[in-house]
């Protein structure tokens, strides 16, 4: 098993701008993948009184047992830090990375679109479908899900465009993200 | 080697002899049976028989801070777990070990709404630092080794072990505690050394300084107050200390300038407001002692020594922060304070300590006994005094005579000192009392309460008189619920509303009835005779004194007030602090 980081140097009030907007954060956090530990996080969160803008979990290391979860959070850069210290001191998290500070990263999410219409309008998804690469997954006569990944803008965007010509429902995934390079979590 | 197989309840005694349990608080139900049936057929680990289990908590987390040992409390599924709760609570905000045993319905019928079923992990996530739920006998061993390792390690705090019945009746392997290595649980003991030498250098060029301590001090060991006193003599600093820190340096000197805070001292608010240094070791930034943080220390540079980088920049953003044990960053702090050879600066110090003589002089604390009711401050300096020297343990309730007894009793060690600090739960003191007792048998335990919080767990009376704990039980009782009086009195108008007491029971014949002699003080020419008499009976001794009703704590802040707002007394007597003091800067 991967060792636990070398514990990181806790910021000094100078680098902590007590004036700065909040700012929305991506936390990517290694945890043990046993019972309750998403209610530990999530409990965390709620209890304290910090928002969860969008959460991702899965097992990744079958063999470790370990999840890995994505939280997406906004805060001032008190706040962001105190979310960070929170998440360490939990005892089944191995690890945790902001990966809005951490250097470069990629983030993706997935939704699925449902979009109800006839002739013109329909025509019209299927182009927009296509300059955003969205997939038709399902089709019927008078609707279709598309199948969209990207960053949560990208998502947005289609969605948006997909209002007027009859959108019905929309399913998201919420966003994953990991850091770019060579380097391990 | 093939391991030994045992039932479930076996694992879980051998498990509790090898983390070297001496004493178990506890409470039998349905689903724990064949374990109680075990504790039965053994002595190693002595089983005291509490009367609920919120006082097996608070007995327990008395056991902890008095021995330094993790105390141990035990309980059953559904109603028994969910009592704990305010205990395990109270544990965590305090940081104090406790390991929280309790039965679960057979693994089958969870989910079911069985009887006495209740979510306990669930319940407790939020009021525990962790816990588990048993699903096999297999991990039993693992899974309480690891409860103390967790609830020991780090900041301390409180594990609960939830364990379903056919868990205890079933069969598996036992594993010692060094076998069992927690998987990721690794704490910072050790400071880093750059931060360290930045601090006391910033130490040495301060003007005006102060050290802050706090409970960390206490439950990184004795050698930690060793080691601060030791910085404290050094350096000259003046020292405060939190409710929680009391006893960390000892009260007696000079350089101790009382509690600060809330119900602190005049000289240690002004002196924590005018600082240009301040070095907290191993306290938090409590509202109760920052008052305003917008007004708290303005003007000082701030070092902040803590086990938990979550309690680093959390309610005040810090200069210079350490995470660390503070036995271990105290040392290297001496350590490295004297490599570097280095000096404070002697005449600033000198004029600093002039300027905290002139807030000591305002004697923030004086009262006068007069032949009226006696003052809870007159019999708690009377406590201090009748009792000098003594091998005193004390544990208090919440409210008024909390704060008095944490201004007016005096603690020249560690661990001698017993309250509850960050939850402020009332019905604390004669359980904690209780698990005092139980690991101190031979030294002398005094319970200082007033009646509102001792009926919240005076059954806990009878396991005190069942087992013969010479507990001393101090009722200072004004017939109301004081604190709530006062800020009736000082924020609500004066309108008392739903705090008289006067309702009674009769506290003697109660006292008689549980098992305890009774004594009774009305008149302050009395105190010093009931005092020397209830610290002289071997026995569960209960003294109810008749103390003022109208009395106020003061020093006050009021809440979220800065440290300059400081009230002095009645009739909203300031502190006077004038243009000179506020300009020092």
């Amino acid at each position: 098993m991967a060792p636990r980081k070398k514990p990181r140097k806790t910021p000094t009030k100078a680098q902590l701008d007590a004036k700065a907007e909040p700012q929305e954060h991506t936390f990517s956090v290694l945890v043990a993948n046993e019972a309750g530990v998403l209610a530990r996080v999530v409990g965390l969160f709620s209890g304290r009184g910090y928002n969860i803008d969008s959460l991702t979990v899965s097992e990744v290391d079958e063999e470790e047992h370990l999840s890995k979860i994505t939280i997406v959070t906004t805060g001032t850069p008190m706040i962001i830090e105190q979310i960070r210290a929170q998440l360490e001191r939990l005892v089944p998290v191995r690890r945790v990375a902001d990966l809005t500070v951490e250097g470069p990263s990629v983030s993706r999410e997935l939704a699925l679109v449902k979009v109800k219409g006839r002739g013109e309008k329909r025509v019209e998804s299927l182009r927009i479908a296509d300059i955003f690469r969205a997939h038709v997954v399902d089709s019927t006569n008078n609707s279709f899900v598309f199948e969209i990944v990207g960053d949560t803008g990208k998502l947005d965007a289609f969605i948006e465009l997909m209002q007027p010509l009859g959108l019905i429902d929309v399913s998201r995934t919420g966003v994953v993200a990991i850091a770019r390079g060579a380097e391990e979590m | 080697m093939a391991k030994r197989r045992f039932i479930g309840g076996e694992i879980i005694l051998k498990a509790l002899a090898d983390q070297d349990v001496d004493v178990v608080f506890g409470y039998p139900g349905g689903v724990t049976l064949p374990l109680y049936d075990k504790i039965g057929q053994q002595n190693r680990t002595k089983h005291i028989l509490v009367a609920h289990e919120q006082g097996a908590v608070h007995a327990a987390e008395g056991y902890a801070r008095s021995t330094g040992k993790p105390g141990v409390a035990l309980a059953t599924s559904g109603p028994g777990a969910t009592n704990t709760v305010t205990g395990l609570v109270d544990a965590l905000m305090d940081s104090i070990p406790v390991v929280c045993l309790t039965g679960q319905v057979v693994s089958t019928l969870i989910g079911n709404d069985a009887f006495q079923e209740a979510d306990t992990t669930g319940i407790t996530r939020p009021a525990t630092k962790h816990n588990y739920l048993v699903k096999s006998t297999e991990d039993l061993a693992r899974v309480i080794h690891e409860a103390f390792y967790v609830a020991t390690h780090g900041r301390p705090g409180p594990v609960l072990v939830d364990i379903p019945k056919d868990v205890i009746l079933g069969e598996g392997e036992y594993v010692g505690p060094e076998d069992v290595l927690p998987k990721s649980y690794a704490p910072q003991i050790k400071g880093e050394k750059a931060s360290i030498e930045e601090a006391v250098e910033l130490m040495a060029s301060a003007k005006r300084p102060i050290i802050y301590a706090g409970g960390g001090v206490i439950n990184s060991g004795p050698k930690a107050s060793k080691l601060l006193t030791e910085l404290v003599d050094m350096t000259g600093f003046p020292c405060t200390l939190t409710l929680m820190g009391l006893g960390a340096y000892p009260a007696s000197r000079p350089q101790f300038l009382g509690m600060p805070g809330m119900h602190g001292t005049l000289e240690a608010n002004m002196a924590m407001y005018q600082c240009d240094v301040m070095v907290n070791i191993g306290a938090r930034f409590d509202d109760r002692v920052t008052g305003k943080t917008d007004a708290f220390s303005p003007r000082s540079k701030k070092i902040h020594v803590d086990i938990d980088p979550s309690s680093i920049n959390k309610n005040i953003a810090v200069d210079v922060p350490i995470i660390g044990d503070c036995t271990s960053v105290l040392r290297d702090m001496l350590r490295i304070w004297k490599a570097k050879n280095l000096k404070t600066d002697k005449p600033a110090l000198k004029k600093w300590w002039a300027q905290i003589g002139k807030w000591q002089a305002k004697d923030s604390l004086g009262f006068e006994q007069d032949d009226g009711p006696i003052k809870q401050q007159y019999a708690l300096s009377r406590l201090r005094e009748l009792t000098r020297g003594d091998d005193v343990y004390v544990t208090t309730d919440v409210g008024q005579h909390q704060m008095w007894a944490a201004q007016y009793l005096h603690f020249e060690e560690p661990n001698r000192w017993m309250t509850s600090g960050g939850l402020g739960t009332m019905g604390y003191g004669v359980p904690a009392a209780m698990g005092v007792q139980a690991g101190h048998p031979d030294s002398k335990v005094v319970c200082v309460t007033s009646e509102g919080s001792l009926l919240m767990n005076i059954q806990e009376m009878a396991t005190i008189a069942k087992y013969g704990l010479p507990v001393k039980i101090l009722n200072l009782n004004n017939n109301v619920l004081g604190m709530i009086r006062q800020w009736q009195e000082l924020f609500h108008g004066n309108r008392e509303s739903e705090c008289d007491l006067s309702r009674g029971p009769d506290f003697l014949k109660l006292a008689e009835g549980f098992g305890f002699v009774p004594l009774s003080a009305s008149d302050p020419a009395e105190v010093d005779d009931a005092i020397n008499e209830m610290m002289r009976i071997d026995k569960p001794v209960f003294l109810n004194m008749a103390v003022s009703r109208d009395e106020n704590v003061f020093p006050m802040i009021p809440a979220g007030a800065a440290h300059y707002d400081i009230v002095l007394g009645p009739n909203d007597q300031r502190a006077e602090v004038d243009d000179d003091d506020m300009m020092m800067a």
